[in-house]
């Protein structure tokens, strides 16, 4: 997997400093199960926040602290740990999608339930707690995405096929910021479907006036 | 630090643990602090990050990560899932579907930034205005628009203050852009 468009150096703070909602998280932590590269970097900047917290002014702590929790610990405690993070499918072969994509979905691609969107695309809904929509498309290869602007902020990552657009070519793995000064027409590269997941902080909306009739059926 | 964590982890060494709990607490306090929380909430909550040091002691590689670096994280993570009940997802090692890192010495680049020394000099040259946009949104998670509106200035600037306080961390520690 060869990468060229990674997320922005800003994204990836904010990823290492926790400022990111779910959505937005899920999209940058699926990119970093195909890009060692980014997973560096954020290694690198989460270094610099332990940097940050060694040079914190230290708040004295009350008397009683360090024995409360005490009390709290028992020797076994490392057997027990949970994981928070939605169940893991086991995989069955090697899976396509990675985690923690894979989890959320509850099944790798030739077990997804696709909703029909029309045009010959497909999404699945992804359930996410902030707002923000979360989907994974798929457009059939070699057909255009509609022409559409973006009231906020789109984050586009390829997971399988490509597409391209004014701004470049997607392949898998490749990451794609836009804002809503971005009117562009992604268009799937020939050879298989492109399967792209989309993080949408607010509807898309399309330009044309056919796509705009043809936008509440769509549901994106 | 990191030997102290090591120690808690395969020995359940309490001595290592106190000499942990006495530099980290404080320094979780005053994090949790900016965050707006009260001595008291801050106090439970640093109750809570010292708890699962313990608990998750045997998850820490020293060779990835310094001690710090690693209490930076159960903090951050304990602020999204404990404070603003939310998830963070992340990639699982584990994963059969992770690409792995086959650059030799992958983490070379973080190799340089556990040292603690250079790393907290490099920490201190910054321009006051910049370690303040990078304090910001590493302690109070503040997205870069309302960092501007906090400070009062332009979102352009802000971005290039964070961009140039990251080249310069990564200069100071003689890292490859
Ligand atoms: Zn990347």
């Amino acid at each position: 997997m060869t990468i060229t468009h990674h997320p922005s150096e800003e994204l990836l703070l904010d990823y290492a400093g926790g400022g990111l909602s779910e959505s937005w998280s899920l999209a940058i932590a699926t990119h970093l199960a195909l890009c060692p590269a980014c997973r560096r970097e954020v290694a690198g900047l989460e270094a610099v926040g332990g940097g940050l917290v060694d040079v914190l002014e230290p708040a004295a702590c009350s008397d009683g602290m360090f024995d409360a929790v005490l009390a709290r610990l028992t020797d076994d405690d490392a057997a027990s740990v949970t994981v928070a993070s939605p169940p893991s499918v086991p995989p069955a072969a090697a899976p396509i999608l990675p985690e923690p994509l894979r989890g959320y979905i509850g099944a790798d691609l030739d077990g997804m339930a696709w909703q029909r969107l029309g045009l010959g695309a497909y999404q699945y809904l992804i359930e996410t707690d902030d707002g923000a929509t979360a989907r994974l498309l798929r457009i059939p290869a070699g057909r255009p995405v509609p022409e559409h602007t973006h009231q906020g902020q789109e984050l586009t990552l390829v997971l399988r096929g490509a597409f391209s657009d004014a701004t470049g070519h997607y392949g898998a793995g490749d990451f794609q910021e836009a804002d809503e000064h971005l009117a562009h027409k992604p268009h799937a590269a020939p050879g298989e479907d492109c399967i792209c997941l989309a993080i949408t902080d607010a509807p898309l909306r399309f330009k044309s006036l056919a796509a705009r009739v043809v936008q509440p059926f769509l549901g994106i | 630090m990191d030997q102290l964590l090591v120690a808690v982890a395969t020995t359940r060494d309490r001595a290592a643990f106190r000499e942990l709990f006495d530099y980290f607490a404080p320094r979780i306090k005053s994090f949790l602090m900016r965050q707006g929380l009260d001595a008291q909430a801050a106090e439970d909550v640093v109750q809570e990050a010292m708890v699962r040091v313990w608990q998750k002691a045997h998850q820490y590689d020293p060779a990835k990560a310094r001690a710090s670096t690693w209490m930076f994280t159960i903090a951050r993570n304990l602020r999204v899932d404990f404070l603003r009940k939310s998830k963070r997802p992340e990639p699982n090692v584990d994963d059969p579907a992770l690409v792995p890192d086959t650059q030799p010495g992958g983490f070379a680049l973080t190799a340089q930034a556990q040292d603690a020394a250079r790393l907290q000099a490099a920490l201190a040259d910054l321009p006051n205005e910049q370690r303040v946009v990078l304090e910001l949104s590493f302690f109070e998670e503040k997205p870069h628009p309302e960092i501007a509106e906090h400070l009062g200035i332009p979102l352009g600037t802000v971005k290039s203050r964070i961009r140039l306080a990251l080249k310069r961390v990564r200069s100071e520690l003689g890292e490859d852009e």
